[in-house]
């Protein structure tokens, strides 16, 4: 078994599940269910990978429920993603290095 | 020019990516290198893939010595979400926009530049997400390099604190939509209660998390959709 050869069909079952649906729905779909499903996919599918992943992405799960806070509470003060990525960052750095 | 200007939004939401992503490809290159790839190889891998839980899949695959069959299987079921996100993207296309920038879109939707590029209102820019790959696939494709050749050199520490920079990132995505809309806030809650549940729960929680994800997706957001329906004027919010 060649190492590229793996790498290759990856790669190329990646890109079609992602260009597909791209380059087929051309046209706007007409269903309001369909419309609706998909402007919450976005949403739902973010909080499903945050949470509780997020608690053992850390050394401990205390800072990572740490970042989780803050990163709630800066995001709905208006920070923007950068700001919000930094906050979550700064508090488990700092935390991981007094605390754990 | 606007495309200047979005490209260059793209690039700023994009360095947060970026890093983020060098952290998590950090872990993965110690992975690549623990089953025998070369930094070349891992590099490649990133490349041409730019998906972690995907990467992680198919690098399993490999150590298992798998036919290329199964490993086309492993990575369509592990990767099947990007599928989902695609058909969201495809709604949110200008049909003026050419054909190409489809093609080229698509290579890189991943959940973090697919999370940045939809949260904008409107139809979806070629020159904000190609921003947001400009720092993405280095930071992917160096990091997973740099973890196969140093492994352990970087402090815990610091990776610790990098690795929830995408987590933050999401979080500035779903709060400010479900700040204005209760039906989103009322999701989010839904989902993390649900996303939890399912990582404890007999049976379920032995699923991948890729699987987890496009189960608890397509149900929460079905049933969204089924309940409280948009109006066509919504469909930018």
């Amino acid at each position: 078994m060649n190492v590229y050869l793996y790498i290759l069909v990856m790669a190329g079952v990646s890109y079609a599940i992602r260009a597909i649906p791209m380059t087929v729905f051309r046209k706007p779909i007409k269903s309001r269910f369909i419309q609706s499903f998909l402007f919450y996919v976005p949403y739902v599918t973010l909080a499903v990978m945050t949470f509780p992943a997020i608690l053992h992405a850390t050394q401990s799960q205390l800072s990572g429920a740490a970042a989780l806070a803050v990163g709630l509470v800066a995001a709905w003060l208006g920070a923007d993603l950068f700001k919000t990525a930094v906050a979550c960052c700064a508090v488990v750095f700092i935390l991981e290095f007094f605390v754990v | 020019m606007d495309r200047k200007r979005e490209y260059l939004q793209g690039v700023r939401d994009g360095v947060p990516i970026g890093l983020g992503y060098f952290a998590v490809s950090f872990s993965l290159g110690i992975m690549a290198k623990n089953i025998g790839l070369t930094p070349l190889q891992a590099a490649v891998m990133s490349l041409l893939n730019n998906a972690s839980a995907g990467e992680y899949m198919g690098l399993t695959m490999i150590a298992a010595g798998a036919t290329y069959w199964e490993m086309a299987l492993a990575t369509l079921i592990t990767n099947a979400r990007y599928l989902l996100m695609s058909c969201a993207m495809s709604q949110r296309m200008d049909p003026a926009v050419p054909f190409q920038h489809r093609l080229f879109m698509s290579f890189d939707i991943t959940d973090e530049l697919f999370g940045i590029t939809i949260a904008r209102p409107g139809y979806l820019s070629p020159w904000y997400m190609y921003g947001g790959m400009t720092p993405a696939i280095p930071g992917w494709m160096i990091g997973t390099a740099l973890g196969t050749l140093a492994g352990s050199l970087l402090p815990l520490r610091v990776v610790s604190a990098f690795s929830v920079a995408l987590y933050g990132m999401f979080i500035a995505i779903f709060i400010p939509p479900a700040r204005k809309d209760k039906v989103i806030a009322v999701l989010v809650v839904l989902a993390f209660a649900a996303s939890w549940a399912f990582s404890v729960l007999p049976m379920v929680s032995a699923l991948s998390d890729g699987t987890r994800t496009i189960i608890l997706t397509v149900a929460l957001s079905a049933g969204a959709a089924a309940l409280f329906p948009r109006k066509e004027e919504e469909a930018d919010a």
